[in-house]
């Protein structure tokens, strides 16, 4: 067998070989599953009915993949550059925080003011998420500091800071108005005007999912059809060249990271706006969810595709969402960090056949097991 | 004079940086054979599962044991590892992607949660075992260097034996000399006649391993017992990388940074139990703040050559391409 280095790829690759590396997936699943004493039929028969054929089961599907849309968003626009943000779960709970002040400082207007309120909840959530992220920007761009861990370093911060907000002060997030609410700790609810609308009644979408589409259209825009998506490709694949070119490096990570961060923030919003109504600080809620970890799953197996992001990310959500749904004896948890790892494996692995094409051919009798002949000089 | 703040932190620093001591020479083998792993955090984290596990299910005298637990671990990180290996080496998969999925696929919310539950570990069951100290020679008593030498868990005192032992082969053996040359020019390795790939494997695998050893220190040592997620362990595995760069990929410095960390992580306890009132969120902080300050640091004034770091480290070696 022998890998050869591919000169160019045809289209069809792009859609086999992610498709291709589920199914292994499924079937490396299948393995450890039956191997752990479930019937894998059984159980992947549950989390398709769980996550898409079943009654409602789609609307709870929306709501798991909305997070990850915004976070697989944000992972594909940093890591397209070989920037990589692995931070984007901090950003998300900065966003989390932005937004849920600026909703909080409008207070309650009437419910024709829902537009104003998700405007200004994106743009806050933005901004704060896009600040966070511009940390380990400026350490990269500036002290060549790898953003790998301090982007991860951050992911605590961001999530101690959000404990903190609501268990150990009297923050302006904090619900003390009852005796009820100073013993327990809680965040302050959301004005009613707040809450994000819905589409649909049979499947419901929340406006979360849907301003991540947008946002994926315009990402897919600005990375293929712009200027600044060329000098990203550049820079990702050789920095050097780009140098030379007259591109400015530093001034691209910066963008890149505030544009990852941003992108994570505005999930933040969205989830207080689509789904909790209160900052929520505790270490079981938000904090345990791994959304940003699950966003690089989706951006991995989305080729780092925009497009392909809003898709994948409805496929994880899927999982994720059969994940809490069926948890219990038959569907331990941590199984859906195994199915999402032994995809990303796939995927990874699948990567090799963008790269080379195997060549299989029978060893011929001259070129003994010593290894390969001596190759002629290039 | 031997509960004074001073000395229980630094006798703590002792136990809390032997796991980020192990994971650190751990991740310096692979990173100098030229292969960036990752996923130290589920290496660890299946490591610590594992080891408990033993200790849960095997019967017999508590040393043999905690012996056999703290090897199953080193083969559970070894293990996660090998996946790693195959993915970067073999398949030639982008190494920093590959990290992460491994911290994805094993950690806190992956296989060391799949199988912590399917064995039935909740955080309120008692551990059956534990690593006590030592008490070396009677002197655990000694003002000052007591504590904080003499009376520690055995995981601590191999945790030295390992460290001199890995920078004496990296630096004066005929191996050691070979990971390096692999590490810094694959393709002259190549040449030389030392088999690139078969020195990436072996390394990444014993890296593992290391974390595997580093994750029981948790589970059989600081806290005996088992909770799902990364309560366990934090973000010791993530520290552990950095610490590699903060040592510019050197044994004996690795043991200084791993220290100066176990002192930040406890910290925290030290000063609650002396009911200090600051908000623990900001005590907690201290260690992920001063990793990033640390990096910087290293980053910038000191490391202006890129002292240390293997040319190759994170490239794939294809002999075709070289």
């Amino acid at each position: 067998m022998k890998l050869e280095r591919r000169l160019e790829q045809p289209w069809w690759l792009s859609v086999a070989v992610p498709l291709g590396s589920l199914v292994v997936a499924f079937g490396i699943m299948a393995v450890i599953l039956a191997a752990t004493g479930h019937d894998p039929v059984e159980t992947y028969r549950e989390i398709l009915d769980a996550a898409f054929t079943g009654n409602g089961a789609f609307s709870a599907t929306f709501i798991s993949a909305t997070p990850i849309l915004f976070t697989g968003l944000a992972a594909a626009a940093a890591f397209r550059m070989q920037l990589f943000n692995i931070g984007a779960e901090g950003q998300l709970y900065l966003g989390a925080v932005g937004a849920s002040w600026i909703a909080l400082q409008l207070g309650d207007r009437s419910a024709a003011s829902t537009p104003l309120y998700v405007v200004a909840m994106c743009v806050a959530a933005g901004l704060a998420g896009a600040l966070w992220a511009l940390i380990p920007g400026v350490l990269r761009a500036f002290a060549r500091t790898n953003e790998i861990i301090t982007s991860l370093m951050l992911n605590y911060v961001a999530g101690l800071l959000l404990t903190y907000l609501i268990f150990d002060s009297s923050s302006y997030w904090r619900d003390t108005s009852t005796l009820q609410a100073r013993a327990f700790p809680q965040g302050k609810p959301m004005p009613e005007a707040s809450n994000w609308p819905t589409f649909g009644s049979e499947v419901v979408v929340p406006l979360g999912f849907v301003i991540g589409l947008a946002t994926a259209l315009a990402l897919w825009v600005l990375y293929t059809r712009m200027r600044f998506g060329f000098e990203v490709g550049v820079i990702a694949d050789s920095p050097r060249a780009a140098r030379y070119a007259g591109m400015r490096t530093r001034r691209k990570i910066l963008s890149v990271m505030a544009v990852s961060g941003a992108i994570a923030g505005i999930g933040g919003a969205s989830q207080i706006g689509d789904f909790t109504y209160t900052l929520d600080g505790s270490t079981t809620g938000l904090q345990a969810a791994a959304f940003g970890y699950t966003g690089i799953v989706v951006a991995a197996l989305a080729r780092y595709n925009p497009l392909a992001v809003c898709l994948v990310a409805v496929l994880i959500g899927g999982l994720q969402n059969a994940g809490y749904t069926l948890q219990g004896p038959d569907f331990p948890s941590g199984l859906v960090g195994v199915m999402q790892g032994i995809i990303l494996f796939c995927a990874l692995g699948g990567e090799l056949l963008f790269r080379y094409r195997l060549r299989i051919r029978r060893r011929s009798s001259a070129q003994g097991a010593s290894g390969p002949a001596v190759e002629p000089a290039r | 004079m031997n509960d004074t703040l001073l000395v229980v932190v630094l006798a703590d620093a002792v136990l809390y940086g032997t796991p980020l001591l192990f994971a650190s020479l751990g991740e310096l083998l692979a990173e100098r054979s030229g292969v960036l792993n990752l996923g130290v955090q589920g290496m660890m984290l299946f490591g610590a599962v594992v080891g408990f596990w033993i200790t849960q299910r095997v019967e017999g005298a508590s040393a043999p044991v905690l012996v056999l637990a703290i090897l199953a671990s080193g083969l559970a990180g070894a293990a996660m590892a090998a996946i790693h290996a195959f993915l970067t080496i073999t398949l030639r998969a982008n190494q920093i992607v590959s990290g992460l999925a491994l911290t994805i696929f094993a950690g806190g919310l992956g296989l060391s949660a799949y199988v912590g539950t399917e064995l039935g570990f909740s955080p309120d069951l008692p551990a059956r075992q534990r690593l006590g100290s030592l008490d070396v020679w009677g002197l655990a008593d000694l003002p000052v260097l007591g504590p904080i030498v003499f009376d520690q868990s055995a995981l601590v005192y191999a945790s030295w034996i390992a460290t001199l032992l890995v920078g004496l082969y990296l630096g004066r053996t005929r191996f050691g000399l070979n990971v390096r040359a692999v590490g810094e020019a694959p393709a002259s390795a190549d040449a030389m006649g030392i088999n690139v790939t078969l020195y990436r494997y072996v390394h990444v695998l014993i890296g593992g391993g290391f974390a595997g050893v580093a994750g029981a220190c948790y589970s059989l040592s600081i806290s005996p017992g088992w909770i799902a997620g990364d309560t366990l362990i934090g973000g010791a595995g993530w520290i552990a990388i950095a610490l590699v760069i903060f040592a510019f990929w050197r044994a004996e410095l690795c043991l200084v940074g791993a220290y100066l960390f176990g002192a930040l992580s406890a910290l925290p306890f030290a000063l609650q139990a002396r009911d200090v009132d600051v908000a623990p969120e900001f005590l907690y902080a201290i260690p992920y703040l001063m990793t990033i300050v640390v990096l910087v640091i290293a980053s910038t004034g000191l490391s202006k050559r890129r002292l240390g770091a293997p040319a190759a480290l994170g490239i794939p070696y294809v002999r075709e391409e070289r």
